[in-house]
């Protein structure tokens, strides 16, 4: 795993920025790729962005597009999926539904996780006053009932589109992650390599940016990956009462909602959305806990 | 377990052996099969020994010699996976093979295991009590839960705890360290084995505690009758406890015999190169360490040959073409794996002869005495208590711990001086708070004449550049997300030098430190643990600081490594006249490096002065006790040697007792009479100048007494 | 130990009642009751209106922090969280749903985490074997499908084998047949008819995360030394994993627990709604779609209570069964 030396003059050029050397990384890689369940929902997920994104344009159908002489009709050679109440080509709905639930996962996960570090790393850092603060504001936010809120807020809210609703998750999903990363921080801010570097005079923030977050990157990593599949539940359920996504744009969930009325009658517009959720999720949920096998050096169950 | 004088000495009573041994392994192999990328590893390869009832074996190694696998192997605790080939026997029946079931019947009541980590050894949320009547009633079902407890408080009786009836309900976790490693030993004793295995059984403890554990298992000897096979890394400990001693190396037997023939006599390049690199308390000339270059071979892929050549001074050509066996020399009972053994006794080589003996760099105290020099760092009257929290579900403060109680020192320039003392006295709450640059509780640090709780933030980031900090775990003071490169410039990026001239800089300081330049790219964890604490030490340097704080950096370090180690401190210091506050716990370390000693107890100085006065006539009873504790690597003179045990732990620093601190333990304490007594109780003891003119001794005990050690 | 739980109780006092103000706010902020009487047929006079909201405290022409200061007010005085919009008591409404939510939480809670720990432990114990494998793998798709999905195929599933059978075996539409008089067991025969489903739903999902959590933290400790030490006693590999391993490992899942009581919460809103049961969970959802400011406060407020007592539970539990946070 030894690098050429000249690396060490480009890592010095690019001043303090986190120039990632791989050779570390490459032992992750290889450690994740070796896990079978990182791979195999890797290549679900793949399959099913490249479905989300290819597939509508394969279809003969268009989203808006309705077929006024096939309403439930059941799959066929033309409407693969078969098509809704209204004419509408199921496939291309849940094409694009799938689209926007991953859009939406990914977003969420991504900020929830970003909130969390920071509130947790800061708190079990600084401890005291500032702990204190956020802590409390922590807890206010966990026994505030988070549906609820989600569900008042939405209509509020309801044209500003989309991205809002990815906030508004994410804004009420970080606190058990931030708890998490605060333990970890208090122990990790105990590590002589902080000690080291307080003693140097680095500074407190730089010493959380670069030396405390960096070294829980595979916890967040996997937090992250969990929080994706979290999301998407979460956006499922709330479509599931007309809170989440709302017409035009459609999502697996709202596909649910609509379907799930109707379930027995015309299965194909339950089943089919409800399959691709649970792929989705299990394909997340494998490779999150896949990664944490991979990354964690303490869940490695051997030698 | 009285504050009184025992004698140490290995009884070789039995030297007529019965016909079975109690313990027999024969060719032992043990082999993790890697996965993936990983490849096999074979931790044992070969072992074979015997063991008979009454007989001490002493196993010595160091970390990764497969002397730990080969004993659970013995026990058959090791994973499932592992693949155990060879043959164990128990009074002549083959273990290897038996089932969970069949093999648990012998875990426990004919064989048994002290482990080496006491405080995580124990189930958290069980009574200790009843952890050891567990293992009474697991071996004898018909026995009632009151006569198991009968039985477990008279265990634990016999292994010194004081009040068994009531500890009997203790929790782990209220119980310190030592007394967790005596539970442990009354559970290896509970059911009279035939034969108990100790695992580094004081390794993890002070050493004041190891000479208490150290009798409690001679004790458990005479009780029961047992064997004892014991495994540890301290040549100091074994000298004087064992019978016969083998040494391995990379997973094999490379020398046994009886403990005089491989000390004294020692045929085998390895194990001259561990008594020699061994720094020694018991001798007053001072000379650089012996380390053993390199470090030990991987067991996944060992070169054909002797597997100790890369490393070793003797190596011919001969030596990497086939594995020696391990073949008879000189003694009856002795033997070698060595191909060269025949040469080695027929010269007498000893280390001195063997290894090159690194220069010993130049004299440091050329600057003159030590009043005429510069002060690098005063400490006056330095406190520093904290809260005592309690439970974690509903925390409270129930007491303060008095963690540092005042003490005041100073450190010339080009001097080193010596913290000891052991866990829990304060040293290192005293060095984080010197670190810290902040204005203490009481008291005063200043640092190059600058009051470090007066300056302003700019002058204190001003001052760090002049006080480094090296800390004891190689394993945790480098951040293992950063390369090499990365970690040794952070300090010099934080003060602002140039970039242009980082990369030569750590090039610089990798050369410095005996790392090569292309070391740079690569990440910690690629290094062994001594490599790790040389680049802890090129960190620490690299702005070139005058005062050199090391936090206990030798101790988790293999012997051999350790020596190479504090040479290059050794040097640095020499060479780059630093001044070094140095922590430690070892003072046989200590002795070599420091000019000057403080010995801490209970958050106080006890005892301060130069090495000489202090390791030739100590005063105060604790350094006489500490001293005496340290078990040397020489049979003879072990056997010889009269250790002071103390009694009892370390008071609770919470509420440590009235007057002078160390009364409770203290052996002279133990002597006096009741008058002289009430004033050790009443008044606390200053540190008073002992000796004549213008000595540099001083001990805080009212009755203060030079006494030889040795 | 008593200051310290009260001070800990004034706490949660003080944590509620923020979280239920804060709800009250946002409700009254965003809803708009007055569509509901906008919206009568036939409308009723602008005044009628007016009169009716004032009456019920939810009048947006009256300042914010005035409707709030009147809730506040009754709340602090006379403990009352006023009237929902069809002019009933809210708390007598509270009183009647939260027994139907805490019995279906309780049951479920109990069954779920009970099954998953002894689940995960065992394939922990197991690893790599079949039942472990089937058990992750049964783990993983139970966690990948939304309790909306479980509730809705259950819900289907059953109704199907209804049909196929011709018994109506499983009920699916409230918590118990309106005005049935059959005695003790009938009565009881009938809970247990409409209780299983909504009961299963919950439990699924908690069985699911409990039993991988507990696979994970078993897993932890199986290595450890005291297990090992008691092995090195004599006891045999099951009996130490079990005695020893088992009981340390359970700990942690104590603290898992508060957290995953939040999403059981949730939950129990799409149980209750897809079941027909008309407990807190249900009301979260009408309150809004019904524009019930007081309701959505009360609704909060028995959330946040829920969820400080499993955190205290769990706390107790947890010193309970860590003897190293006791406090002597």
């Amino acid at each position: 795993m030894s690098m050429p030396a000249e690396r060490v003059a480009d890592t010095a050029e690019a001043e303090g920025e986190e120039v990632r050397v791989p050779g570390r990384w490459s032992g992750v890689l290889y450690e994740v790729l070796r896990t079978p369940r990182v791979l195999f929902g890797a290549a679900l997920l793949l399959a099913l962005v490249i479905a989300a994104w290819v597939g509508p344009l394969l279809s003969p159908w268009d989203f808006a597009e309705t077929d006024i002489i096939a309403r439930r009709e059941p799959p066929s050679a033309e409407h693969w999926f078969g098509t809704d109440s209204i004419g509408r080509d199921t496939f291309t709905q849940t094409m694009v539904g799938l689209q926007k639930s991953i859009i939406i996962g990914l977003l969420a996960a991504i900020l929830t996780t970003a909130i969390a570090a920071v509130v947790g790393a800061f708190a079990g850092y600084f401890l005291g006053a500032t702990d204190r603060v956020l802590m409390w504001i922590t807890d206010l936010a966990l026994v505030l009932p988070n549906f609820l809120i989600l569900a008042i807020l939405y209509p509020a809210l309801r044209g500003k589109g989309w991205l809002v609703f990815v906030i508004l998750l994410a804004a009420l999903a970080w606190m058990v992650t931030a708890k998490m990363v605060r333990g970890m921080t208090i122990s990790l801010k105990e590590r002589e390599y902080v000690l080291a570097a307080r003693y140097m005079g680095v500074s407190h923030h730089r010493i959380i940016f670069r030396h405390i977050l960096p070294n829980m990157s595979s916890l967040l990593i996997v937090d992250a990956t969990i929080n994706v599949s979290a999301a998407i539940i979460a956006e499922t359920s709330l479509s599931y009462f007309g809170f989440g996504v709302q017409p035009p744009d459609v999502s697996l969930g709202s596909l649910i909602a609509d379907g799930s009325t109707q379930s027995l009658a015309f299965p194909w517009t339950f089943w089919f959305c409800t399959g691709l959720l649970v792929v989705l999720v299990m394909a997340v949920n494998l490779i999150g806990d896949g990664l944490r096998d991979a990354l964690d050096p303490q869940s490695k169950r051997r030698s | 377990m009285t504050g009184t004088t025992t004698e140490t000495g290995a009884t070789t009573d039995t030297r007529l052996e019965p016909a079975t041994p109690v313990l027999e392994i024969t060719d032992l192999k043990v082999v993790f099969p890697g996965s993936g990328r990983n490849p096999d590893i074979t931790a044992v390869r070969g072992v074979s020994y015997r063991v008979h009832r009454g007989e001490v074996l002493g196993i010595v190694g160091e970390s990764g010699s497969g002397k730990s696998v080969s004993s659970l192997a013995a026990m058959g605790l090791l994973p499932e996976y592992a693949k155990v080939s060879g043959s164990i026997r128990l009074h002549g029946e083959e273990l290897l093979g038996l089932n969970d079931r069949a093999m648990s019947a012998k875990r426990g009541s004919a064989i048994s295991m002290v482990f080496q980590d006491p405080l995580s050894g124990l189930t958290p949320v069980y009574t200790v009590g009843d952890q050891i009547a567990e293992a009474v009633r697991v071996h004898n079902p018909r026995i009632s839960k009151a006569q198991a407890a009968n039985r477990a408080v008279e265990l634990l009786d016999l292994v010194g705890i004081p009040d068994p009836r009531q500890r009997y309900r203790a929790f782990p976790h209220e119980f310190s360290g030592g007394m967790r490693q005596r539970v442990m030993i009354a559970i290896a004793i509970a059911n009279d084995p035939d034969v108990i295995i100790c695992d580094e059984p004081t390794t993890a403890l002070d050493v004041t505690i190891q000479a208490q554990i150290l009798d409690v298992l001679k004790t458990a000897r005479q009780e029961t009758g047992a064997a004892i096979v014991m495994i540890t890394h301290d040549l100091g400990v074994v000298a004087g406890f064992v019978d016969r001693v083998q040494v391995m190396y990379a997973g094999r037997l490379v020398e046994a015999g009886g403990v005089d023939d491989v000390y004294y006599r020692t045929r085998m390049p390895y194990t001259m190169g561990l008594l020699g690199s061994v720094p020694r308390l018991d001798e007053e000339e001072e000379t650089a360490l012996i380390p053993i270059r390199g470090t030990p071979p991987s067991l996944d892929a060992l070169p054909p040959g002797c597997p100790f050549a890369p490393r070793c001074p003797l190596a011919v050509a001969a030596c990497s073409e086939s594995e020696p066996g391990l073949d008879p020399v000189g003694a009856e009972g002795h033997s070698a794996a060595c191909i060269r053994s025949g040469e080695i006794e027929e010269n007498a080589w000893t280390a001195r002869d063997v290894y090159p003996v690194p220069k010993i760099p130049a004299e440091r105290t050329a600057q003159g005495p030590r009043e005429d020099r510069e002060t690098v760092l005063a400490v006056e009257g330095l406190v520093k208590y904290h809260p005592l929290m309690k439970g974690a579900v509903f925390k409270r403060r129930v007491g303060t711990v008095y963690a540092v109680d005042g003490i005041t020192f100073d450190i010339r320039e080009g001097e080193t001086l010596g913290l000891v003392g052991e866990s829990g006295c304060g040293k290192s709450t005293t060095l984080m708070e010197i670190l810290s640059l902040r204005a203490p509780q009481s008291g005063r640090v200043v640092v190059f004449g600058k009051e470090a709780g007066a300056v302003t933030a700019k002058e204190r980031f001003k001052i760090r550049r002049d006080v480094q900090v090296v800390f004891q775990d190689p394993m945790s003071s480098l951040d293992p997300r950063m390369s090499v490169f990365e970690i040794i410039a952070e300090p010099l990026r934080t003060h602002g030098h140039p970039k242009a001239l980082l990369r030569t800089r750590v090039n610089e300081l990798l050369s410095l430190v005996g790392l090569e330049p292309a070391h740079a790219a690569r990440y910690p964890q690629e290094f062994s643990g001594g490599q790790r604490q040389r680049i802890g030490i090129a960190r620490a340097l690299a702005l070139e600081p005058r005062l050199l704080v090391l936090d206990e950096p030798v101790s988790a370090l293999d012997v051999s490594i350790q020596a190479g180690v504090i040479n290059l401190l050794d040097e640095l210091k020499a060479r780059l006249g630093l001044s070094y506050l140095f922590v430690a716990h070892d003072l046989s370390v200590v002795r070599h490096i420091a000019d000057r000693v403080a010995v801490m107890y209970l958050g106080r100085i006890v005892e301060i002065g130069d090495v000489e006065s202090i390791y030739q006539r100590p005063a105060h009873p604790y350094t006489q006790a500490l001293l005496s504790a340290i078990p040397v690597p020489d049979p003879e003179k072990e056997r010889a040697r009269s250790h002071i045990v103390l009694r009892g732990d370390l008071p609770n620093p919470a509420a440590p007792p009235s007057g002078c601190g160390f009364r409770t333990r203290c052996q002279k304490f133990a002597v006096l009479d009741e008058a002289e007594r009430t004033l050790c109780r009443d008044a606390h003891p200053e540190l008073w100048s002992i000796g004549a003119g213008p000595a540099d001794q001083a001990a805080a005990c009212h009755y203060a007494q030079e006494r030889e050690p040795w | 130990m008593g200051k310290f739980l009260v001070r800990r109780f004034i706490s949660y006092l003080v944590l509620i009642f923020l979280a239920s103000s804060f709800a009250y706010l946002l409700a009254a902020a965003t809803l708009s009751p007055r569509t509901n009487f906008d919206q009568l047929q036939p409308r009723p006079s602008q005044e009628a209106i007016e009169k009716e909201l004032d009456k019920l405290n939810l009048n947006d022409n009256t300042p914010i922090a005035q409707r709030y200061g009147t809730w506040v007010r009754d709340l602090v005085l006379h403990g009352d969280f006023g009237q929902t919009i069809d002019d009933q008591s809210v708390n007598e409404a509270v009183a009647r749903k939260a027994g139907v939510t805490l019995r279906l939480i309780i049951v479920g809670t109990g069954l779920g985490c009970s099954v998953g720990v002894a689940i995960g432990a065992y394939s922990a114990v197991k690893q790599y074997r079949g039942f472990d494998k089937a058990a992750t793998a049964a783990a993983f798709f139970v966690l990948a499908v939304p309790t909306v999905v479980i509730a809705v195929s259950m819900r289907e599933a059953a109704r199907w084998f209804n049909d196929v059978t011709g018994v109506r075996f499983f009920e699916y539409g409230g918590e118990y047949t309106a005005g049935l008089d059959a005695g003790f067991w009938g009565t009881l025969a009938d809970r247990l008819q409409h209780g299983i489903l909504p009961t299963l739903t919950l439990a699924l999902a908690l069985f699911a995360a409990f039993s991988r959590y507990q696979r994970n933290m078993m897993l932890d400790v199986l290595g450890s030394d005291f297990v090992r030490t008691a092995m090195a006693k004599g006891l045999t590999r099951r009996a130490a994993l079990l005695k020893h391993a088992l009981r340390t490992a359970l700990i942690p899942t104590i603290t898992y627990f508060t957290f995953t009581f939040g999403i059981l919460l949730a939950g129990t809103t799409f149980t209750e709604k897809i079941y027909g049961w008309h407990g807190m969970g249900a009301w979260v959802v009408d309150s809004i779609t019904q524009n019930d400011v007081n309701a959505v406060a009360a609704v909060t407020f028995f959330m946040a209570v829920c969820v400080m007592a499993a955190s205290f539970l769990s706390d107790i539990l947890y010193a309970w069964l860590d003897p190293r946070v006791r406090v002597s």
